[in-house]
């Protein structure tokens, strides 16, 4: 399975361990890059980096408040990661809902 | 068919950057949630989940003893499984490996992963955990994304904690 090479797509973004906190630091709140900075102990030019590439795959928004950019994560955009993951508890769900099956047979037998 | 309230409730979690862990109620003893998952004849029922039929479900329930089992799917070719046990503590822990065998034609054939079932009973009812341990981080994604040809990402630990902005 070849592994795509750029950070174009959301879960590509989220590969990088710094940029997860990044979505951490900025779920709750709007922050400007000197918080997310100060937050993380991170260099500015690392975070403003971080950021862009987010910014570029939709999970983090942002808007200019007078002479601040306030950056905060886009919900709508984790939800693609969201489902993909999802996809492996389905598969044990399905499996699971047919234990019950057997099991609710079994409790029968014993009783 | 009488309801169970634990339809659908699996739970799954990503403890370290390589292990894929599972956790589900059953409403019902945990020595028959043991059989249901030691006993050939009932792994038969239930293994193969909605993607096919079961056509091997063999158990030599000992430590070192080995375990295979394979189902056809939806389009006819069968996909199998394999493993030895290494740990048993009946009704309480099973412990074993599994490879997964391959698509047809060659495609897929994983390393091992090892897999711990833990099942403890609270009132009648029972909790398992299935704990699958992976040598890689690619292997723990091959799992999880089941064949979809997506580039290969380790970033999904945040889908737990993310899943609640989602919520909102």
């Amino acid at each position: 399975m070849a592994r795509a090479a750029t950070t174009a797509d959301a879960f590509n973004a989220v590969a990088e361990p710094l940029r997860r906190d990044i979505l951490d630091a900025l779920a709750d709140t709007e922050r400007s890059v000197g918080e997310v900075v100060d937050l993380l102990g991170l260099g500015q030019p690392q975070a403003s980096k971080h950021l862009r590439v987010l910014r570029e795959v939709g999970l983090v928004d942002v808007r200019d408040e007078g002479r601040r950019r306030l950056y905060r994560t886009n919900a709508h955009a984790l939800r693609p990661i969201h489902e993909w993951v999802s996809r492996y508890e389905q598969q044990w769900n399905e499996r699971f809902d047919a234990v019950d099956t057997v099991l609710e047979e079994l409790k029968e037998s014993e009783s | 068919m009488s309801q169970t309230t634990t339809k659908g409730t699996a739970v799954l979690t990503l403890p370290s950057d390589t292990e894929i862990l599972v956790t589900r109620e059953f409403n019902a003893p945990r020595h028959l949630v043991y059989r249901v998952f030691t006993e050939p004849d009932l792994i038969r029922r239930w293994w193969a989940g909605q993607r096919g039929t079961v056509t091997v479900a063999d158990v030599d329930l000992r430590v070192g003893g080995a375990w295979r089992y394979a189902l056809v799917a939806g389009g006819g070719f069968e996909v199998g499984f394999h493993g030895e046990y290494l740990e048993i503590v009946p009704d309480e822990r099973i412990v074993c490996t599994e490879i997964f065998e391959g698509m047809p034609g060659g495609e897929g054939a994983g390393e091992a992963t090892r897999i711990t079932y833990t099942f403890t009973e609270t009132g009648g009812r029972t909790t398992l955990d299935v704990l699958t341990a992976c040598e890689s981080i690619q292997t723990r994604d091959v799992i999880i994304s089941s064949g979809m040809e997506v580039g290969m990402q380790e970033g999904y630990d945040l889908v737990e904690e993310l899943a609640v902005e989602l919520a909102r």
